[in-house]
């Protein structure tokens, strides 16, 4: 049983020009202790997905369509009708975000301390003395002295170290799922790399299910299970890391993945997406990418392509010239596309 | 082959509220023509700078910059005009860095009529749509006339480069010229400037934390690692990044994320001794990573600062443990 299930959620933003359809008939599952990342660019919609996932939207965006399916000791619930109440319960207790920005996450007039304190008592955890225990043992299991940096203020600790308390506030509650908003953007490399090898060890710990928003394919690469790739608010690939990185069947996702350096091994035939994401108002006919895409042919401006099953039923892709990409890339061995276009 | 542009162990302090700081100490380093470079470290090592160091926009506490061979801080009048022309940088936020008030054209045209490249319209038109070329910003007709907000962030770099170029520069000096655009498009832009030191001569020094970033840019050329204001290594790419000397280097690039998941969930790790980086108001004597560095000796690396020096495999390094290491091992095999 997953621990969410997402079927056909579309959200939009209104503006005064009309819809954006920010986000497309989307549908995924995410197993117990499962890691899930979602990459694309910026305007895909993976952040307006990861906030509409836990109800926390701007004003002016409307669910139009779709469930959000969340799963609790055999008991299903679909967060889209609970009452405030019940949501509050859900955003914190269930499913507990970090966002983006880490440094701006915190109120700067109240220490540590307070904003922890603030947290649980919003949550009805009114005994104070039990709150400092647990954020003792929180901040801990972040690799934090609690004594150094409960009395401190926002401005005080650095960015790894602030990027550490928002994850030890994230799991206060004991949540199933953490929703984690580009959660090394911003961060140095060995504070990076800290933060991914604390994010390992809490997952194998606590056993929690995490999804991840990311446009920095090295994170996913380190963390990720499955893998998702957007483009203009529609999933258009969903694979397992490896098939993802090593065999990826959307030429979206083969395009990110060619767009990236690395620093070990060879380096391959690195190359940008030409063009830029489309319009979400005005969308063009058929396939949004086949504007961008090396491979498109008429048929492909014809009609949107559904997901379908590709390789394996448990990778997908929107994309009727998967097997050309396929042809394209060559061998399935595990060496990055990069290489293989070289 | 003397050096473009050389920055001589040029040094900077800061006075801040808390005391005084040296965010760059005496940092050499001498660029050809052409050369496409990188500077890499972390926040807070002085790599940002070094680039207005480089670039004349910051006067050093310490040390000369040379262009041409001549200090540029002794010279006046033409000569100095004809630097602050030759050495541009472009700045990591397109979105801050062009004013949202003026058209692609405006922007572009302005620095053509100041510095006498044009004087008619028709003249500064022909220029801007050459330029915009340059940048493949194409039809260039359908740029000149927008204005900022119009623009995607890739299109906004590009635009500030363009702007540089309307001085025909000598030398470019990009501060994270790339981390703001889409991951898409980075390669792109950095081909641009790779193009415009392959073609034109220009000299980039390109300034970035994203070491794969520099591999890719500085790939036929050399990246220069700094930590704490300090130059602690300087070496060819390929060297840096398959065979790093100074152990900071080394810990970066262990501990980099790849984009490979088989490559980034092997990676072997180096051990520091720490995770706290000291701070620049009070720095630890000797090498400054010898609080957190695995190599360190005692009464060698916590008294006495190492120099940058040069070792076998077309590298400076700044580390008393490798400069010991690696010319033993050579003088060893060569005996």
């Amino acid at each position: 049983m997953p621990v969410l299930s997402v079927r056909d959620l579309s959200i939009d933003y209104t503006t005064r020009k009309g819809p954006v359809h920010a986000v497309r008939d989307v549908s995924f599952e995410l197993e117990q202790s499962e890691t899930l990342a979602i990459i694309g660019e910026s305007g895909s919609g993976k952040t307006t997905l990861a906030v509409g996932l836990i109800r926390l939207s701007p004003r002016g965006t409307k669910v139009t369509s779709g469930e959000i399916l969340y799963t609790k000791k055999g008991l299903t619930t679909d967060v889209r009708t609970l009452d405030d109440d019940d949501l509050r319960e859900y955003r914190w207790a269930e499913a507990a975000m970090v966002f983006q920005a880490a440094l701006n996450s915190f109120n700067p007039v109240i220490s540590i301390w307070e904003q922890f304190n603030d947290t649980a008592r919003a949550h009805g955890m009114k005994d104070s003395r039990r709150v400092r225990d647990r954020a003792d043992e929180l901040l801990d299991l972040v690799h934090l002295d609690a004594k150094r940096v409960l009395p401190a203020f926002p401005h005080e600790l650095s960015g790894g170290m602030k990027q550490r308390v928002l994850i030890a506030l994230a799991l206060m509650l004991e949540p199933q799922l953490v929703i984690l908003d580009e959660p090394t953007t911003a961060l140095d490399i060995l504070t990076q790399r800290s933060i991914i090898d604390l994010l390992k060890q809490l997952r194998e710990r606590l056993g929690f299910s995490m999804i991840f928003i990311s446009h920095d394919l090295s994170i996913a690469a380190e963390l990720a299970d499955r893998m998702i790739t957007m483009y203009a608010g529609r999933v258009v690939e969903e694979a397992n890391v490896d098939d993802m990185f090593y065999r990826p069947r959307h030429p979206y996702s083969v395009g990110l993945l060619r767009a990236v350096p690395r620093v070990s091994g060879a380096l391959g035939s690195v190359a940008s997406i030409p063009g830029s994401p489309p319009d979400l108002m005005r969308l063009p006919k058929g396939c949004s990418y086949a504007p961008r895409c090396p491979y498109a042919i008429d048929e492909c401006r014809a009609a949107d392509p559904p997901l379908i099953p590709v390789d394996t039923p448990r990778h997908q892709a929107a994309c009727i010239r998967w097997k050309h990409v396929a042809e394209v890339l060559g061998s399935n061995a595990e060496v990055p596309v990069a290489e293989k276009l070289a | 082959m003397t050096a473009l542009i050389e920055l001589d162990h040029v040094s900077r302090a800061f006075a801040t509220p808390a005391g005084a700081i040296t965010a760059v100490d005496a940092v050499s380093l001498a660029l050809g023509r052409g050369e496409a470079m990188c500077l890499v470290g972390e926040s807070g090592c002085g790599k940002t700078t070094t680039g207005r160091l480089l670039t004349g926009l910051l006067r050093p506490t310490g040390g000369r910059l040379l262009y041409e061979g001549k200090d540029v801080w002794l010279t006046k009048g033409a000569d100095l005009a004809r630097f602050r022309r030759a050495v541009q940088l472009v700045h990591q936020d397109p979105y801050a860095s062009l004013n949202p008030t003026r058209t692609v054209f405006q922007t572009l045209s302005a620095p053509l009529y100041r510095h006498k490249k044009a004087n008619s319209s028709r003249q500064a038109l022909a220029a801007v749509t050459e330029l915009l070329k340059r940048v493949d910003l194409t039809p260039p007709e359908n740029f000149v006339t927008k204005y900022p907000h119009q623009l995607s962030g890739g299109q906004r770099q590009r635009v500030a480069i363009a702007r540089a170029l309307t001085v025909d520069p000598k030398v470019i000096v990009a501060d994270e010229a790339v981390s703001m655009v889409d991951v898409s498009i980075r390669i792109s832009l950095l081909n641009l400037l790779l193009a415009l030191a392959k073609e034109f001569g220009v000299t980039i020094v390109l300034i970035t934390h994203d070491l794969a970033v520099a591999r890719y840019f500085a790939r036929r050329g050399r990246i220069g690692v700094m930590y704490l204001g300090r130059m602690v290594e300087l070496a060819d790419t390929e060297a840096l990044v398959t065979d790093p000397a100074h152990p900071y280097s080394a810990a970066l690039i262990a501990a980099i994320p790849e984009a490979d998941p088989d490559i980034t969930r092997s990676k072997t790790r180096v051990e520091l001794r720490s995770a706290e980086i000291p701070s620049l108001l009070s720095l630890p004597p000797g090498c400054t990573f010898h609080p957190r560095c695995p190599l360190s000796e005692a009464g060698l690396c916590d008294v006495k600062i190492p120099e940058l020096l040069a070792i076998p495999g077309a590298r400076e390094v700044a580390c008393h443990v490798a400069v010991r290491e690696r010319t033993g091992a050579r003088a060893a095999v060569t005996a």
